[in-house]
């Protein structure tokens, strides 16, 4: 029992120096959030495409709406640990992680979620450009929604965070496991909502996103706080999204458990 | 000149020997390729389910622009990238000294040392599309239009070729600098587009920053027949202006290598 409190004693200590972390390396922090733009692009694109008439229920101003809030959405639920397992793993560096008094994926945990600041740094003035030019039109009123989009907005990073740590554990494994990421990224453009609401394609395909994790990744959050969905919908969606949650995290852990017993150090 | 052109001979013959080491990659590379093509596909599929036309484009019309996109990625990904990727390694680990200690320029050595030719997937999706496209449009593109796309590729490689030398120089200046190629890659993301969707800061900075509407909407346009064949001066202006701008900086960003250590 004891173990455990010091260990949860140590999470603000890993949170302040992955803080530190990310403001060291501010310029390549924001080179990764302008690399990240894709959802602007989508945004002119889209406004484009709604200049003389409404897409469905989206006029232009709905579409500026959805994609800043893609925008920040993916902002706060960024993970790149399977790149950095990757690395640590074919390097041997991973062994000084798994000497540390502290379960290594808390550890990447408490990396990925300390960069947040420093990217709302970024993301916050887009959202108050949002928040111009819509009007706060679109946001919700009803703090039962707020608390809705909070808790979706966790789900969304953990199921960013536990593909991502699931991929990475892959490297375990076998030597090309970072291809692995470049298939569910594929899969994360068409099937999130990064690049087109999901409302917007045809019904199969909604249906086949709906029983995949990668609409609960971005679609799901975006879509409560633009109000496009309804109170108890959103309540069904996110039970599934965490249910993904808990699928990914008991996937994530068996990898890491079983990848573990496979690994030996590079020398060096 | 011969000389130059025997040395490529020969680092061509050593990327594809490397190469035939990894033959797995080579299928799965491609697989992965093919998929990544795919994903620029859907959102067009998307957009104009909703609308018959956009900004002016219909969608084969639009499709032309993604093929157009889909080869120039090809070349990027399979001739430009990968070697210039290593110049960034070489320069953080300090080995760029081994490449300047041979009797022959840098630039050319460092930009041909390797070829990943599984990328020509893309090259083989980009006719797909092509081929589709003009069915699509019903009328094969003329022989006048195709000569003024082909002057354009031209144009193109030599503009990717020269921002890449430029975004690579400043690794000499920002030691990680890798990352910068995904930011390269973001923004050559929008070229997929017609330029016209585009508007206000963002039309200015894609036409006369980073010139993307001269490397897949002209083309396009030059193969509808909608392109005035003296586009292609200034393009071949253009393109001159950046070589001649790319190498001015290399030359003076390799003045402030200092090795490893630094």
């Amino acid at each position: 029992m004891n173990a455990v409190a010091a260990r949860v004693r140590a999470v603000p200590t890993l949170l302040r120096i992955g803080f530190s972390e990310a403001v060291a390396y501010r310029a390549e922090l924001l080179v990764w959030i302008l690399s990240s733009t894709m959802p602007l692009i989508m945004l002119a694109l889209w406004t484009a495409v709604a200049r003389d008439a409404p897409v469905g229920r989206f006029g232009q101003r709905d579409f500026t709406a959805y994609f800043l809030a893609t925008f920040i959405v993916r902002q706060v639920t960024g993970a790149w640990v399977s790149w950095e397992m990757n690395w640590e793993v074919r390097q041997g560096t991973i062994a000084a992680r798994l000497l540390r008094p502290m379960p290594p994926m808390v550890a990447y945990a408490a990396e990925t979620l300390a960069a947040i600041p420093m990217r709302l740094v970024i993301a916050l003035p887009v959202a108050g450009i949002a928040l111009a030019i819509t009007g706060g039109r679109v946001l919700p009123h009803d703090p039962r929604m707020w608390a809705s989009f909070a808790v979706s907005l966790a789900g969304a990073w953990g199921i960013a965070f536990l593909a991502s740590f699931g991929v990475g554990c892959l490297a375990f494994y076998f030597e090309s496991s970072i291809k692995v990421m470049d298939l569910y990224l594929v899969l994360f453009f068409v099937l999130s909502g990064y690049l087109f609401p999901m409302e917007l394609l045809p019904a199969t395909f909604r249906e086949i996103a709906d029983w995949l994790p990668f609409r609960y990744q971005i679609g799901l959050p975006v879509e409560i706080l633009t109000s496009a969905v309804a109170p108890r919908e959103a309540a069904v969606l996110i039970a599934r999204q965490w249910g993904f949650v808990a699928v990914l995290f008991g996937i994530a852990v068996g990898l890491w458990r079983g990848g573990l017993r496979r690994f030996a150090a590079y020398g060096g | 000149m011969l000389r130059y052109a025997r040395l490529l001979g020969v680092q061509i013959r050593t990327s594809a020997l490397t190469l035939l080491q990894y033959r797995l990659d080579f299928l799965t590379e491609g697989l992965l390729e093919v998929l990544w093509s795919a994903t620029a596909l859907v959102p067009l599929f998307v957009v104009f389910r909703a609308r018959p036309e956009v900004a002016g484009w219909t969608f084969p019309e639009a499709l032309l622009v993604v093929a157009w996109f889909t080869l120039l990625q090809g070349i990027l990904e399979g001739a430009i990238n990968p070697s210039l990727t290593s110049v960034v390694d070489h320069i953080r680990k300090g080995t760029l000294d081994f490449v300047l200690l041979k009797p022959a320029d840098a630039q050319f050595l460092v930009s041909t040392a390797r070829f990943q030719p599984w990328r020509a997937t893309n090259v083989l999706t980009a006719g797909a599309l092509f081929a589709y496209a003009f069915h699509r449009l019903g009328a094969p593109p003329r022989l006048g239009g195709i000569a003024l796309a082909a002057g354009l590729l031209v144009v193109s490689t030599v503009l990717l070729y020269s921002m890449w030398i430029l975004t690579v120089s400043a690794a000499f200046f920002v030691v990680r600098v890798d990352n910068l190629t995904f930011l390269f890659g973001s923004v050559f993301d929008a070229a997929r587009w017609p330029s016209s969707v585009f508007r206000g800061i963002v039309a200015f900075v894609f036409t006369f920053v980073v010139p993307l509407s001269l490397m897949t909407t002209y083309p396009a346009l030059a193969l509808l027949g909608r392109l005035r064949p003296s586009t292609l001066v200034v393009a071949l202006a253009v393109g001159a202006a950046f070589a001649a701008l790319s190498r001015a900086v290399w030359v003076r960003a390799l003045g402030r290598y200092t090795s490893a250590g630094g």
